[in-house]
């Protein structure tokens, strides 16, 4: 299947001391980057409860962007480093739930950096177009659930 | 006057919730002597045809176990709903899928797969099961095996959650109880929707192990390391998931020297059980170092079957539409 039509849905989530600068930056100096990020704002990316990104991908997402300060650059010293970890981890459960890895993508991004900021969300957009929709346990066809049930997302 | 009538039905579980019930010791003879036992396939004779019969809303109370795997438990699912003023998902498989629920990892030809063609399953023929086959005597058939499996909740209307693998046995007859205090006017039944049976709290609440600061340089497996006795399990490097867990329990595992592995279920206000234990054991992780970080990680040899070990069915993900769709809806 060609994805070169495909626009994937990607859910950014920034912090607000550094990435969400490196954005806004980015947006003061006119510089162009892919539509298809919408960016969330938090105070840090130790913020970001893994919870977050479960319910992006639950919602149709087709990636999902963290980002945060740069190590040792955090406004709350060090809760970058706990969202470090939590990538890592989601990321191998993601995987065993039958992602392709690179659907998530952790960046990290000073206040200066609008210009490399916007460069690997493009960078991004095309790395999830090439790997197209999200698709779980592709090809797991047996016997369909009744159209008329469908199922509810509990959240 | 007639008594109230209680029925209990096992959908896709082991039967463990049973007996859960019945060692409930000489409380037993309060349910017989409150309710009229109309539909309890594991311990009387009953007919699916019997309930069909029942006038709508006969049955004051059914506590319902197991997930829906195929359409067998969907259709006595919404008979018990129809039938049922108070329909309880009894135990983990009905609230939220339980370890039936874990083979909603695995797309369901590998599943059948394993079942019926593996080296220990004598099948020269591969032979697989057909869901209608004619005999000479007429058509027969078995129920349809589901994709997925579903909790109760996301087929029917749901009134109460009873967490647990299964319940503890004080803790049904606590609502048992309850149940027979209401039909005394004694007491109010409580929202629907609750959940009942468990705490509010989380099972490192009731744990009486010591906490310190949590700084893990390696997990590992129970079996491999002389845990201390008086010393958090999750301090130690070994993979508790008490943090996340609804207390209810009496923390029984951890207080017996076995990591919580969480059966009763996400903590009140958890939207998704194993978000917040990555978020959990992300925290307590001692390194900054990305590969260092990693090898620490190894040390958890499944990370989805350690997070969702009971969740599966009912967390974010599995239960979301795209997930679902994909697995062949």
């Amino acid at each position: 299947m060609s994805n070169q039509n495909f626009e994937p849905v990607i859910i950014g989530f920034t912090c607000n001391w550094c990435s969400y600068r490196a954005a806004d930056m980015a947006g003061t100096a006119r510089m162009k980057y892919a539509p298809n990020i919408r960016l969330i704002r938090l105070m840090c990316s130790g913020r970001l409860d893994p919870t977050f990104i479960f319910k992006a991908f639950a919602g149709g997402a087709d990636a999902v962007l963290v980002s945060g300060c740069h190590p040792g650059d955090c406004h709350y010293i060090e809760q970058n480093y706990k969202a470090l970890r939590r990538y890592h981890l989601m990321k191998r459960v993601l995987v065993q739930m039958g992602m392709e890895p690179g659907r998530l993508k952790l960046l990290w991004a000073s206040a200066a950096e609008g210009a490399i900021f916007a460069e690997e969300i493009n960078k991004f957009v095309e790395e999830v177009r090439a790997l197209g929709p999200l698709n779980w346990n592709a090809g797991n066809a047996f016997i369909p659930i009744h159209e008329s049930e469908p199922m509810e997302v509990n959240a | 006057m007639s008594k109230p009538k209680f029925a209990m039905y096992w959908a896709a579980s082991c039967g463990g919730c049973e007996i859960a019930v019945l060692n409930i010791h000489e409380k037993i003879l309060d349910v017989d002597a409150n309710f009229e036992v109309v539909f309890w396939p594991v311990a009387m004779d009953a007919k699916y045809k019997d309930v069909e019969a029942m006038e709508d809303g006969s049955i004051l109370l059914t506590l319902f176990n197991g997930g829906i795997r195929n359409d067998e438990n969907e259709h006595i699912a919404k008979l018990m709903r129809k039938k049922s003023q108070i329909l309880v998902a009894f135990g983990s498989c009905a609230t939220e899928g339980c370890i039936p629920g874990l083979a909603n990892f695995t797309p369901i030809k590998e599943v059948v797969d394993t079942a019926f063609s593996t080296i220990s399953t004598e099948n020269p023929d591969n032979i697989r099961p057909q869901t209608s086959y004619m005999m000479p005597e007429g058509e027969i058939h078995i129920p349809t095996l589901y994709p997925v499996l579903r909790t109760l909740e996301q087929v029917v209307d749901v009134d109460y959650f009873m967490p647990g693998c299964p319940p503890e046995s004080h803790q049904i007859a606590a609502v048992i109880d309850l149940v027979i205090q209401v039909l005394q006017g004694k007491a109010q039944l409580p929202p629907k929707g609750s959940i009942i049976g468990a705490g509010n709290s989380t099972v490192c609440e009731e744990c009486k192990r010591q906490r310190n600061l949590k700084t893990i340089k390696a997990f590992g497996r129970i079996q491999m390391i002389h845990a201390d006795p008086e010393l958090c399990l999750l301090e130690q490097g070994i993979p508790c998931n008490g943090p996340a867990t609804r207390s209810g329990c009496d923390a029984r595992c951890p207080t017996a020297g076995a990591q919580c592995i969480g059966c009763y279920g996400p903590a009140e206000g958890v939207v998704d059980y194993g978000a917040r234990l990555i978020a959990a054991f992300g925290s307590v992780i001692d390194s900054n170092d990305p590969a260092e970080i990693d090898r620490i990680l190894d040390g958890l040899v499944d990370p989805a079957g350690q997070f969702y070990r009971f969740n599966l069915a009912g967390s974010l993900l599995k239960a979301s539409i795209p997930a679902i769709k994909s697995n062949g809806v």
